[in-house]
């Protein structure tokens, strides 16, 4: 048995969403509070405060204040009935938040103490706050934080340390996010559009702290994908589980970046792969493409594949055809250039490469590894150097150096 | 007591010693460099001395302000002959001695043949918030 909590941390930081107890276990003389459950319950308990009459953003910080309260006193004191719980002391949180506004304006604020729930469905409540959060007129970073917060249930220090920047920082980029939506009306449809864009940003951009924050934008991608009928949303889901599933394999040691090539893919969750692949499928069937859904299409053949040199890369350049045809991003020409180098041999990936946006930091590094399949093991040398120095990343930055050393290995002396 | 440890791309006093540039390392030597800056960090975050590290890209501009109403001025890419800040460490520690040291340790990371690199860093005190002394 001592091994099991070693076996339990050495299997990578990836697993946080497994830690997950239910309220009530106890472990070691204390309970451990199910944040996933608590998570679930924030947009729920915040819609019912709005049926009750509250604004959107008085809500949202009352929950937040009783979310961390929730999980600063529910290890000692487990409540038989979490959601009554979070509603009743977000509601007074939110009472006393009025009582001391009222008394600051000099003038009563009508909110009845103790209205009535009303019986909107809670369905569409959840669905209107993603909307809300990922409002087109807020700025990606500012949706992101809020949607995280708000659908999320996250608290501010989590958010904060999941993007590396103060908490004070974040709780001011939130309060200006909500100030922004405050007087919007609410009877006009959401963006569906700019919804999926700010999921794919969460699930693509949480780096720091002990919140898997990948694994929450699933978590979202999931929720949504349950409240909507969209084949773009199952798309977008499919897509976030084909790249989770190869998570693991894409470092090594130290935090180094593994290519696709040299992933060993024995390490690839085949669970989360069928998964996406069945709710891909079901999403094409209905004949409504668009990005997402070619995207995935793209991430289920790479994850189909026994190495890459049995990768169906004609189909993959179809799919990024396809995927040009509704997107005209440079980054996708990019990547499609990769795909053709695959398909019909690095010349013509080449010419492809052409064509494609100078500027765009990833092209050297792609011309540089077109030119080393060409067998230009020189002009590859210099571009790999050249691709560390416009390097984005660190983890990037250090591979591109490697693969600069590797291949003047190659030269010789 | 915190200090900035800069490394550069360039600039600074004349090199000690001419080391190879990295990009003509052999792919063991840059694994071991990078294996020592790492280790590096990690054994200051067991001693409770680091507080943060962060790298630069070698992109960028100067950039100014041109009076009301004007975009700003910039000036970039940076001249060849420019100083280049590529990227530093934040520590805390207990005396400059020590930050000097720990300065000399990260400079000796390991280059082309196994050899330390001797690269110039440079260290400097961060000026406190609190006013210093007794009344």
């Amino acid at each position: 048995m001592a091994g099991s909590a070693d076996d339990v941390a050495s299997s990578g930081s990836s697993d946080h969403a497994e830690e997950v107890v239910h309220v009530g276990e106890a472990t070691a003389g204390t309970v451990r509070v199910d944040e996933a459950l608590l998570r679930e319950l924030v947009p729920a308990v915040i819609s019912v405060l709005g049926r009750r009459g509250a604004d959107f953003a008085s809500a949202e910080d009352a929950v937040q204040e009783a979310l961390i309260r929730a999980l600063d006193t529910w290890p000692d004191d487990p409540p038989r009935d979490p959601k009554a719980w979070l509603v009743a002391v977000a509601w007074r949180k939110f009472l006393d938040a009025v009582r001391a506004e009222s008394s600051r304006q000099g003038r009563e604020l009508a909110v009845d103490a103790e209205p009535p729930a009303g019986p909107a469905p809670a369905t569409d409540d959840t669905l209107r706050l993603y909307f809300l959060c990922a409002h087109p007129t807020l700025p990606p970073a500012a949706a992101v934080a809020l949607t995280l917060r708000a659908v999320g249930g996250l608290t501010t220090r989590q958010i904060a340390a999941a993007h590396l920047v103060p908490e004070a920082t974040m709780a001011q980029r939130i309060s200006r996010a909500k100030r922004r939506i405050a007087d919007l009306p609410l009877d006009q449809p959401g963006d569906l559009a700019t919804v999926l864009r700010v999921l794919y940003l969460v699930f693509n951009e949480g780096y720091g702290g002990d919140v898997d924050v990948a694994g929450e934008a699933i978590r979202l991608a999931r929720q949504l994908a349950a409240l909507t009928d969209e084949p773009e949303v199952a798309g977008l889901l499919a897509l976030m589980l084909l790249h989770q599933a190869r998570r693991a394999s894409r470092t090594g040691p130290g935090g180094r970046l593994v290519p696709l090539a040299q992933q060993d893919r024995s390490r690839w969750d085949t669970a989360l792969i069928a998964e996406g692949v069945a709710i891909l499928q079901a999403a094409l069937a209905r004949d409504r493409l668009g990005e997402y859904q070619a995207q995935a299409a793209i991430a289920a053949l790479h994850a189909d594949a026994p190495s890459t040199e049995e990768t169906d890369w004609v189909q993959i350049v179809e799919w990024y055809d396809e995927l040009l045809a509704i997107t005209d991003s440079p980054v996708v020409r990019l990547n499609r250039a990769v795909a053709v180098g695959e398909a019909d041999g690095p010349q013509a990936g080449l010419t492809a490469l052409a064509e494609v946006d100078p500027g765009l930091p990833r092209r050297t590094a792609a011309a540089a590894y077109l030119h080393e399949r060409a067998g230009d093991l020189a002009r590859a040398a210099e571009l790999y150097a050249e691709a560390a120095r416009v390097a984005t990343s660190v983890p990037e930055r250090d591979h591109l150096t490697r693969e600069a050393a590797r291949v003047r290995q190659l030269l010789g002396p | 007591m915190k200090y900035l440890l800069l490394k550069h791309y360039r600039g600074g006093p004349a090199p000690a010693v001419e080391f190879t540039p990295m990009e003509k390392w052999t792919p063991e030597e840059v694994d071991a460099h990078m294996q020592y800056m790492s280790d590096f960090a990690s054994r200051l975050q067991e001693t409770g001395e680091f507080v943060d590290s962060q790298a630069l890209s070698s992109e960028g501009a100067f950039v100014r302000f041109d009076g009301e109403g004007r975009p700003p001025v910039t000036d970039g890419p940076f001249a060849e002959t420019k100083d280049l800040i590529a990227g530093w460490m934040i520590i805390d520690v207990e005396s400059w001695d020590r930050a000097v040291e720990l300065a000399g340790e990260l400079s000796a990371a390991p280059g082309a043949g196994g050899e330390p690199i001797h690269e110039w860093l440079e260290v400097r005190p961060f000026l406190t918030g609190v006013p210093g002394g007794t009344d």
